[in-house]
């Protein structure tokens, strides 16, 4: 597919000598010069120059003289459009510029002017670049004579032009363009364009009876045309319906946002024209064949330009959506039936937030949409729109919208869920609603185990955008589920595998299966078994709401074992600890005593419950670290709440071995936050128990036995529990003691064989000095009081920029003091 | 509208880093926003073209790191399709879509959407308010035409010598960025008008 052909082309092409160069661009001077018999060699050469001005992303300067040559070509009437194309594409891509010659003398000529235009449009720099252009292009909508040709891509320029600079246009103009706009829309033909039938040999050719434009389904069209009648040929003016169409959003977005604000007057003065009116004199359309729209269709010709075309564009889209009800014959026609749907629905939402007296006139129609689609989840996508119209305009109309939203909340994700594109548009439809769904839509936040399945599957592709949309999930009631949800998440992309597997292979077909590798099979198995059918549709639930978490999440890990090493998997589990963070960050803004102290016993729970993804478990709990930190700072007496789970779990050893950087981080927080300058409640029996604890366990692992095999944790660890010992025994000081017994072992612990082999000189000494410091602190208990239980304000702003009140000073005070007494302390 | 059309490896390159991309076909629409972006604009054609080009480089490295995940994910191998088996080609073909933020790389924000092809992608970023479903079938559209057209699926190279055929079909299919609306017969009048282009 990709040859290293192509390839060397690139780096030719890149790499030409300038001096070759130099002969190439006179060679094709001289080319364009002569007349047509060359054409074929005029071709390649273009061609060839093309690819050489476009390979790099420096850009090349061409002679002056094949600049011009190459304008004057573009310009030519005669010439073919294959040479205006390359000319065109030629001068896009160099130097010098082309725009302002190009610009003063603008072709007539609809294929050539389109060409022109690409050229100015892709150099220009600024609005003034563009002004020479849209004069030309206006003064083709500008004129009232009809049989001024306005060229086919003047909507598709014009578009491209206001996009950039809305203000190019005055009021004047925009009033008359969307006159124009409006008429294209509207009033275009309903009958084929003629179509010269040859008549055979003998006879003339004559102009065939005009036939009239059918529906999608072969029907006769039944009222205006629009994009989708079908004919053998169009009219210039049914082309312009086709591009007037196209814009129409675009168009609507830029200039109908300010114009009547107060709709109340347009209301008032539509009625008016109601009133006095008789239907539209333009309509070709015989009114037996009317259909809904036009027979309903008032008259519009008094009302100003804007207003009219929003009249326009609203019975246009009206239409559209009637004639989507019809089974097309084409799949291209099918197809384009759902984008209309989509396009029309949004228009029909943009006018109706800039006048809300269309709600009344819209909801009948979208409401019978809506009721014809939701049913097939072949029109999901069409439905997206739909919600956000009922989002935007259910309360004016006092529509009920409950059901749209649970259809959508409910049904898409579970179902959905692998279709990128609906992935991606339902959750940028969630994103730009987000402050409206957390306040008006109920489901919204209930339906977080649905909204993840998107993400589940596709992490990659949507963790910006959940990144963003995580915290809106969050409520109070249901932020423990979230949190089993989002440590779950690898869970679910596994079961969303299988459940997309076992769709697509039926059970039976052994054979399929068996391709798929004996674990996955495994877990395909168990994902059938009636045994397992509880866990599978718990963690596939749509909503929130059933219970935080399940008992046996384990067995399910050991069901789901077959799949930790698929991809799909395996990205899904690096996304985790990022969403983590976000959770933790935002939960710990709104969480009340009661949710930290149940965060606390889920970090601790699931600290050693989670799928067993490779590296999975390490970057979950470094997050967990953080975050027990950041939870007991900002509510210390979680600890005192939670003392039974937190002590059981730092008096475990077997902790250390699996989880030593979260282990590190609980007996650091008892030791910082068990005081009772924190909670009243920290008693002397408290401090004592957690002490033991921890006594046991630092006892524990630095027992040297001959046998025993070297420490299989880091230095830090050691240093951590010993000064966390020194804390509690400072608060307790009948401890102390105790407390420095087992730190003067630390020497002899350190220096022992085994150990030293494994830790670093540098390691040993850091541990053996820091138990020395810790023994001579404790000898002074006031002073290690004072040392190891910071106030509660230590950490604020003041200590680190105030040097006469900051911790450095207590430290100078307290090593001159360690000092100067040390020689009355026993050796 | 639509911001720009690239046809880019998702191959090894040999001359290239692992992560990089060739772009073969690019289309830029020009113009972009740069009243709503506040970015300051740059005056010198030549660093213009330059800051354009690379824009466009950074999409086709995020598009391809885009293809090569979902290809993982799926756990999908494709079979190397031959000259005239674009259809089948085409009915492999992985698609996706991707946000590119504010200034990542244009100054407004886009979207991206893409068709991988085996070792090619057909890439188009358009305004994130544009209609996906009419984009998502313009681009397929545009992608059967250029493989049919260029022969992409052969060993040629066409792609970079006979671009002009890919501006034939995007001055119809996609004038100026403008997504259009055609039935099938607004589309059959614009295939004969290629065929006849394509066959001068």
């Amino acid at each position: 597919m990709f040859a290293p052909g192509t390839e060397s082309l690139v780096k030719q092409a890149r790499e030409i000598q300038e001096e070759e160069l130099q002969r190439f661009y006179g060679r094709i001077s001289k080319h364009l010069l002569s007349n047509k018999e060359v054409a074929v060699e005029v071709v390649d050469s273009l061609q060839r120059l093309h690819l050489i001005v476009s390979a790099t992303k420096y850009a090349r300067t061409l002679p002056p003289d094949l600049i011009k040559k190459l304008q004057t070509l573009l310009r030519s009437l005669s010439c073919p459009e294959q040479f205006q194309i390359l000319s065109s594409a030629i001068l896009r891509e160099s130097l010098p510029l082309s725009l302002h010659t190009l610009s003063t003398e603008l072709s007539q000529d609809s294929r050539a002017l389109s060409y022109m235009a690409s050229v100015v449009l892709s150099q220009a720099g600024n609005k003034e670049d563009l002004l020479p252009l849209c004069q030309h292009l206006l003064k083709f909508l500008e004129s009232r004579q009809p049989e001024v040709q306005v060229p086919k891509h003047t909507l598709p320029i014009l578009s491209k032009i206001f996009s950039f600079s809305p203000k190019i246009l005055s009021e004047d103009q925009v009033n008359v363009v969307s006159r124009k706009l409006a008429d294209w829309l509207r009033y275009a033909s309903v009958h084929q364009g003629a179509s010269m039938s040859s008549g055979g040999f003998f006879t003339s050719p004559r102009i065939r009876q005009p036939a009239p434009m059918t529906e999608v389904d072969g029907a006769v069209a039944g009222d205006f045309f629009t994009v989708l009648c079908v004919g053998q040929s169009y009219t210039e003016d049914q082309w312009m319906n086709m591009y007037t169409f196209s814009m129409m959003k675009n168009w609507l977005l830029t200039y109908d946002t300010e114009g009547t604000s107060n709709a109340e007057s347009a209301q008032l003065k539509r009625t008016q024209v109601i009133q006095t009116s008789h239907q539209d004199d333009r309509s070709e359309v015989d009114s037996s064949v009317m259909s809904m729209v036009s027979a309903t269709s008032s008259s519009s010709r008094l009302l100003p330009p804007k207003e009219r075309l929003r009249e326009k564009a609203f019975e246009y889209c009206h239409r559209l959506i009637e004639q989507s009800d019809r089974k097309a014959l084409k799949r291209t026609d099918a197809e384009l039936q759902k984008a209309c749907l989509v396009e029309s629905v949004a228009i029909m939402d943009i006018i109706c937030n800039e006048d809300a007296s269309y709600v009344y006139r819209a909801f009948p129609c979208i409401k019978a949409l809506y009721g014809r689609l939701s049913p097939d989840l072949a029109f999901a996508r069409a439905l997206l729109p739909i919600a956000q119209f009922y989002l935007n305009h259910s309360e004016t109309a006092a529509v009920d919208s409950e059901a749209v939203f649970y259809q959508v909340f409910t049904r898409f994700p579970a179902e959905l869920f692998n279709e990128p594109m609906l992935a991606f548009e339902f959750v940028h439809f969630c994103l730009h609603n987000v402050s409206v769904l957390q306040e008006k839509v109920v489901i919204y936040r209930h339906s977080f185990p649905n909204l993840l399945k998107f993400l589940a599957w596709n992490s990659p592709g949507l963790i910006s955008e959940y990144v963003e949309l995580l915290p809106s999930l969050l409520a109070p009631e249901t932020a423990i589920e979230l949190l089993h949800s989002l440590l779950d998440l690898p869970c679910l992309a596994a079961a969303l595998d299988l459940q997309h597997r076992s769709s697509c292979y039926p059970a039976l077909d052994r054979a399929v299966w068996d391709q798929q590798g004996s674990k996955i099979t495994a877990s395909l198995d168990a994902f059938r078994q009636p045994s397992y059918r509880g866990l599978f549709l718990y963690i596939l639930r749509p909503e929130a709401g059933t219970g935080d978490t399940i008992d046996r999440l384990s067995t399910l890990h050991e069901a789901l074992e077959g799949m930790v090493e698929s991809p799909r998997v395996v990205r899904c589990a690096q996304i985790v600890p990022v969403l983590l963070h976000i959770y933790f960050n935002t939960v710990t803004q709104m969480a009340d005593e009661k949710l930290l102290n149940q965060l606390l016993l889920v970090l601790l729970e699931r600290s050693s419950l989670l799928f067993n993804i490779k590296n999975f478990s390490t970057e979950v709990q470094r997050v967990f670290s953080t975050h027990l930190q950041t939870l007991c700072k900002l509510h210390p007496p979680l600890i005192v709440d939670q003392y039974k789970e937190l002590l059981e779990f730092v008096s475990t050893t077997t902790s250390i071995y699996s989880k030593e950087n979260f282990y590190t981080h609980a007996v650091w927080v008892i030791g910082e936050y068990l005081s009772v300058s924190y909670d009243p409640r920290c008693t002397v029996e408290l401090i004592t128990s957690f002490f033991e604890g921890i006594e046991a366990v630092l006892f524990e692992i630095t027992q040297v036995r001959q046998s025993s095999s070297p420490p299989c944790y880091s230095p830090r660890l050691l240093t951590v529990l010993m000064t966390a010992l020194a804390k509690l025994a400072s608060r307790s000081q009948d401890l102390i003691p105790r407390a420095s017994l087992l730190l003067s072992k630390m020497r002899s612990f350190a220096r022992s064989g085994p150990v030293a082999v494994y830790f670093s000189e540098e390691d040993t000494e850091e541990i053996i000095t820091r138990a020395h410091e810790l023994i001579n602190l404790l000898k002074l208990p006031n002073v290690a009081q004072f040392v190891l239980a910071p106030s509660t304000h230590g950490d604020s702003p003041r200590w680190h920029r105030d040097t006469n009140a900051g911790l450095p000073q207590r430290m100078r005070a307290i090593s001159g003091l360690l000092h100067n007494h040390s020689n009355f302390l026993p050796a | 509208m639509v911001v720009c059309f690239l046809i880019h490896t998702v191959c090894p390159v040999s001359a290239l880093s692992p992560a990089e991309s060739r772009i073969l076909y690019s289309r830029d629409f020009g113009l972009e926003d740069v009243e709503l972006s506040g970015e300051s604009r740059e005056d010198n054609p030549e660093k213009r073209r330059l800051a354009r080009k690379e824009k466009l480089g950074v999409v086709a490295r995020q598009v391809r790191s885009a293809v090569c995940l979902s290809r993982e994910m799926a756990g999908s191998v494709y079979v190397e399709a031959v000259l005239g088996e674009e259809a089948v080609a085409l009915g492999e073909a992985e698609r996706g879509v991707l946000s590119l933020g504010h200034g990542e790389p244009f100054a407004g924000q886009s979207v991206a959407l893409w068709l991988g092809v085996q070792a090619l992608a057909f890439t188009l970023v358009c305004q994130p308010q544009e209609n996906l479903l009419l984009a998502e079938g313009t681009l397929r559209n545009l992608a059967r035409h250029c493989l049919e057209e260029l022969r992409l699926l052969g060993t040629g190279s066409e792609v970079l010598l006979k671009s002009d055929r890919v501006d034939a079909m995007l001055q119809r299919l996609l004038p100026h960025g403008q997504l259009l609306f055609l039935n099938h017969r607004f589309a059959q009048n614009m295939d004969k008008e290629l065929s006849s282009y394509m066959s001068k």
